[in-house]
């Protein structure tokens, strides 16, 4: 197994609250890994570390051998880490596919020079940034909403719109925070089909998720965070048996107020 | 009917000259949310820069075409210009970024009444004699309504600048990557998209145009002075304000309403004030547009309802 993102000892503190508290985990290239835990576990405190949006107190991650930069985001996505939000953050005036294209700037190089002139170079690329993100709108399931300004779409199809537009920035590591929230049932089997589907197409899925039905039957390996703590890691049916998780989840002893 | 039409024409002209300034303020405004109140004196720096450029030319190279020199001019005055903005935001904006509202508006004040004082020290407190290099020479296209050479370049250009910003802002990945800025910077820099280079760049850009606009009033005028942008600032930000601030297309709608209602009022004035006042007191009219827009519509003409952008 080759090791692509390694959290080692990482924490972060919100003035007396410890959000995150020594935080360490290893996800390989190609799995789908789950990340669980109460509301308030930490998970996307996490997240919003892990992607540069918060500066760690402890710790770093190690992404493909070298060392993320912390508080800049747009370095993370450079290096191949791309999110969805919880709470959806399309950029709600533009159309669809301006979002999707929007996700793929890391990876364009034209200046304000090549721009005023449109040379050859900055046409070619715009031009395969178009083309890439009708297939990415196809392959999510919406390029017929390519045209539509985002804040329109419906609420399934936003989550989806969000997914295309991290593909975008052609990421090694996809982070999906809680992608299914506030999805029907149906909606969530195609979400699974979609994620099934990336997994397939080289990109390793690191998942935050509420729906355990989900996170059981696509998650390769399950970590869950309690108190900003990880308190297990193994595969979903060995984590599923676990007493710290279950008194975690439906509150224990340990846990009580 | 004459004066009618010879104040419309005028305002076209002006208006564009404040639609090309008001965009600078625009779109400070969308990305940061910040009233950059010395961008006025962007305008200043433009024209004097390039009275500066076009005096040295006349020294060493006297027989070089008026139309080159000019063009000589506006091509050192922009760059000049950008840097300035660049420095503005870079050292004076960066830090301010997440503080209260109203410090990097007193700063953006302040930042107003140095750049007036630094042009003072440098250019003396005179009025300059702008050359006038493009034909101010009357055309009658109507007759009894006269336009100068000087005049239709002006609209000519302003429009063919404001064309190519639209382009920018609606079909580049800059343009995307500024829009997505303007939305949400945090949700853009986690897209990928280097904020702070984006933000740079529209002081960057806001700064251009404001050179361009600043060489335009200077030569219409024939005058430059440590103080010009001053008014133009105001006036462009009450276009701003009235087309929508943060809203491009408002930007540019609102200069032209504002230089429109200006020139008209001016033609008029004394006529309906019964010669009381005469057409010395045209600013009234921008002042008071921007008393009517901040009551009965705060968001301007093409401006979103407030509600929409929580």
């Amino acid at each position: 197994m080759i090791k692509l993102l390694e959290a080692r000892g990482v924490g972060k503190r919100f003035g007396g609250l410890t959000a995150l508290s020594d935080v360490s985990l290893t996800i390989n290239k190609g799995e789908v890994y789950g990340l669980i835990g109460p509301n308030g576990a930490g998970k996307t405190t996490f997240f919003n570390v892990l992607t540069g949006a918060y500066i760690p107190d402890d710790g770093e991650f190690v992404f493909n051998g070298t060392e993320l930069p912390s508080g800049k985001p747009h370095l993370v996505v450079e290096q191949g880490i791309a999110r969805t939000f919880q709470n959806i953050r399309l950029f709600g005036q533009m159309t669809a596919l301006e979002n999707v294209m929007a996700g793929h700037h890391i990876r364009t190089k034209a200046g304000v020079w090549g721009i005023l002139t449109q040379n050859k170079h900055t046409r070619e690329e715009e031009r395969l940034t178009t083309e890439r993100a009708y297939e990415l709108l196809k392959y999510v399931g919406i390029e017929r909403f390519a045209h539509t300004i985002c804040k329109n779409l419906s609420y399934g199809d936003q989550r989806r719109l969000e997914i295309a537009r991290a593909l975008a920035s052609e990421p090694q590591l996809l982070a999906l925070d809680e992608p299914a929230a506030g999805m029907n049932a149906t909606e969530t089997s195609q979400l699974k089909v979609l994620i099934e589907q990336i997994r397939h197409d080289g990109v390793t899925v690191l998942l935050i998720e509420h729906d355990v039905k989900l996170v059981m039957g696509l998650c390769d390996r399950v970590a869950v965070l309690d108190f900003g703590k990880k308190i297990a890691e193994d595969v979903p049916a060995v984590v599923q048996k676990n007493e710290a998780v279950i008194s975690a989840y439906l509150g224990g002893p340990k846990h009580a107020h | 009917m004459e004066t009618l039409l010879q104040q419309i024409v005028n305002g076209l002209v002006v208006g564009s000259v404040y639609a090309l300034v008001a965009l600078g303020y625009t779109m400070v405004y969308g990305i940061l949310g910040l009233i950059n109140f010395a961008h006025g004196e962007v305008v200043m720096v433009g024209a004097l820069t390039a009275l500066q450029t076009l005096l040295l030319l006349m020294g060493i190279a006297p027989d070089m075409a008026p139309l080159l020199k000019l063009a000589i001019a506006v091509l050192v005055a922009m760059p000049v210009c950008m840097i300035l903005g660049f420095l503005m935001e870079r050292l004076a904006y960066r830090k301010l970024r997440n503080a209260p509202r109203l410090a990097p508006l007193i700063t953006a004040i302040g930042m107003s009444f140095l750049l007036q004082t630094l042009a003072m020290i440098i250019w003396g407190r005179n009025y300059h004699t702008f050359p006038q290099l493009i034909s101010t020479d009357p055309m009658q296209p109507i007759p009894g309504v006269f336009i100068t050479p000087v005049q239709v370049t002006i609209v000519i250009v302003s429009a063919l600048v404001m064309a190519g910003l639209i382009l920018l802002v609606t079909k580049t990945r800059l343009g995307r990557a500024m829009r997505a800025t303007a939305e949400n910077h945090r949700v853009a820099a986690l897209m990928g998209v280097d904020t702070n280079a984006i933000i740079a760049l529209t002081f960057v850009i806001g700064a251009a145009l404001a050179a361009v606009a600043g060489v335009m009033f200077a030569s219409n005028y024939g005058i430059a002075h440590y103080a010009m942008g001053f008014m133009p600032g105001l006036k462009a930000f009450t276009a701003a304000v009235l087309g929508g601030i943060g809203n491009l297309g408002g930007a540019m709608l609102g200069g032209i309403v504002l230089g429109l209602v200006e020139a008209v009022g001016a033609g008029y004035i004394e006529t309906m004030t019964f010669g009381f006042l005469n057409s010395s007191y045209q600013d009234i009219f921008a002042f008071v547009i921007l008393g009517i827009v901040l009551i009965f519509r705060p968001t301007g003409l093409l401006g979103e309802r407030v509600s929409d952008r929580a």
